[in-house]
């Protein structure tokens, strides 16, 4: 699903490169945990993945594309088959929920009676059931995040790409996010997670992938954060 | 396409930043207004002109009792036989087209009729002080004038010849210089009215780029992105136009329109004249609007 062969990616103006030589496979179905210090190259991972940025060398293929080859505007095509959640959770404050996670398939053009039919199901997938009129300002962290899944989830994508999800959330809280991600991954879309949040990688007990100074240090399935940062 | 979605977009979009909107509505009406009034003088001047370079002759005066001119106190008034002979070399030249005798009477009958509406002026001038004229219609006015001017200058009977072309230069000297200044300004603030759609479309893109971030993440395509604020800037340079052509309406019916009253005949422009003005500043504005719209958007909307 994701295939990362010999990347290299060097930003302008930095002597380090973000990523070195990395070899990454995922297959379809598969749950990872990207993990690793802050500027360890995991957010450029993901933002290879979207083809927001191009590998300095190496090549990338998702969902069977090499993006090498994607033309630019063949991209969105590209970003309709990933999810995307993060940290800050990225909703529209002057929308409601239903209007939030409708607006993802209206600006790519579904039908109306598609929108009022997919939406209320996703929400009620992460939780959320009638709540459907609620302003984001009136809600929790952990529930902004299920709106925010909810969106990445209504165009029920082959991959989930979730930059530290749990980043600004509280731990008790967190369970309810995994078990949301859990029960996305178990429909068959391939979840990529990047995180700090050991507790939840150790109660996982997927396959963890770690990243130090862009480098990959470790790749094991079912494994553990490891040592604390 | 969702029509509606890019609709409430558009409009989300205009009433975000009203007052650059207004602006922009306000610089595009006035540089569309002043492209189409540059454009009706242009009308304007080549009707009336087209209509002159139909009539415009060379005026041989002859001389009459009461010429004051030296040549004419030498040489008295044009006798028969000076007239004749004149009339017969300018009706020999090549580049002469047609020569038409106007007396003395039929100098003053014309007169009257021009000036009808102005009875006091036609009272100070009475039959006879007007002189007697050949009217020479020319093949080339522009580049004969000094060749037929030649023949007959300074023969007994002649007092002066005048090129009507060069009475009328002064007037469309006038014309032509106020359409070249209306039309300078009117580039110039379309240069403004377009710096002003593209700062109008950064700000909107700025206001709205949590909205197209999401857009661009989830897979919206570039066109759909940037759809919205190209109507924006079309529509806003639309309601500029609308303002434009009603101040063109103003400008043809009370300022063209009232030079009629300096003309014994019609110069007035036509209906469809307006028509094509108006429609041509339309096209002017879309484009104008449109085309910045879409280049701002290609910088701050990339992929």
């Amino acid at each position: 699903m994701i295939h990362f062969d010999n990347v290299t990616k060097l930003y302008p103006n930095q002597s380090r490169p973000a990523l070195e030589n990395v070899n990454i496979d995922v297959e379809k179905g598969e749950f990872i945990f990207l993990v690793g210090p802050s500027g360890s190259g995991k957010s450029t991972f993901l933002r290879l993945v979207l083809k927001e940025e191009r590998p300095t060398e190496g090549r990338i293929h998702v969902a069977g594309k090499d993006l090498a080859r994607l033309t630019a505007w063949r991209i969105p095509l590209l970003r309709r088959r990933i999810g995307c959640v993060f940290q800050d959770f990225r909703l529209l404050p002057n929308k409601n929920i239903y209007q939030n996670v409708a607006f993802a398939l209206e600006v790519i053009g579904k039908p109306r009676r598609f929108i009022r039919k997919v939406v209320p199901e996703v929400i009620d997938l992460v939780g959320l059931e009638g709540k459907h009129d609620r302003m984001p300002d009136e809600l929790s962290g952990g529930e902004q995040q299920r709106v925010a899944m909810a969106r990445a989830f209504v165009n029920r994508p082959m991959i989930l790409l979730a930059d530290e999800p749990t980043g600004n959330i509280d731990p008790a809280t967190s369970i309810g996010i995994m078990k949301v991600l859990d029960r996305i991954n178990r429909t068959g879309t391939t979840v990529v997670m990047a995180t700090h949040d050991a507790a939840i990688v150790d109660s996982m007990r997927k396959r963890v992938v770690e990243l130090e100074f862009g480098k990959v240090v470790r790749d094991q399935s079912r494994g553990v954060y490891g040592q604390a940062y | 396409m969702r029509a509606q979605f890019v609709f409430h977009e558009v409009w989300t979009g205009l009433r975000r930043n009203l007052t650059m909107t207004i602006a922009l509505v306000v610089v595009v009406a006035i540089s569309l207004s002043l492209l189409g009034t540059g454009l009706l003088f242009v009308k304007q001047v080549n009707n009336t002109r087209t209509y002159w370079q139909g009539k415009v002759e060379i005026s041989v005066y002859l001389c009459t009792a009461n010429s004051v001119s030296t040549q004419c106190r030498q040489n008295g008034p044009a006798t028969a036989t000076e007239i004749a002979s004149i009339k017969h070399d300018l009706q020999s030249l090549p580049q002469v087209q047609h020569v038409f005798y106007e007396t003395q009477a039929q100098a003053y009958q014309h007169f009257r009729q021009d000036f009808s509406q102005d009875p006091s002026f036609v009272s100070t001038v009475s039959q006879g002080d007007i002189p007697n004229s050949f009217e020479v219609k020319l093949k080339n006015p522009t580049a004969d004038f000094n060749v037929v001017a030649g023949t007959v200058q300074g023969r007994p009977g002649v007092d002066d010849i005048v090129d009507d072309r060069s009475i009328l230069s002064n007037f469309y000297k006038l014309l032509d210089g106020a359409r070249n200044a209306v039309v300078v300004i009117a580039i110039i603030l379309i240069i403004a009215a377009a710096l002003l759609v593209a700062n109008t479309i950064r700000l909107s893109a700025f206001n709205r780029r949590r909205e197209t971030s999401i857009m661009r993440l989830v897979g919206a395509s570039n066109f759909y992105i940037q759809l919205p604020f190209l109507v924006e800037g079309v529509i806003a340079g639309l309601v500029g136009w609308l303002v434009a052509a009603g101040l063109l309406v103003a400008v043809k019916s009370l300022g063209l329109d009232t030079l009629q009253e300096y003309f014994t005949f019609n110069v007035r422009l036509s209906a469809t004249d307006l028509i094509e003005v108006v429609l041509l500043t339309m096209v002017v504005g879309v484009v104008l609007c449109g085309a910045t719209s879409f280049l701002t958007l290609r910088r701050y909307l990339r992929v």
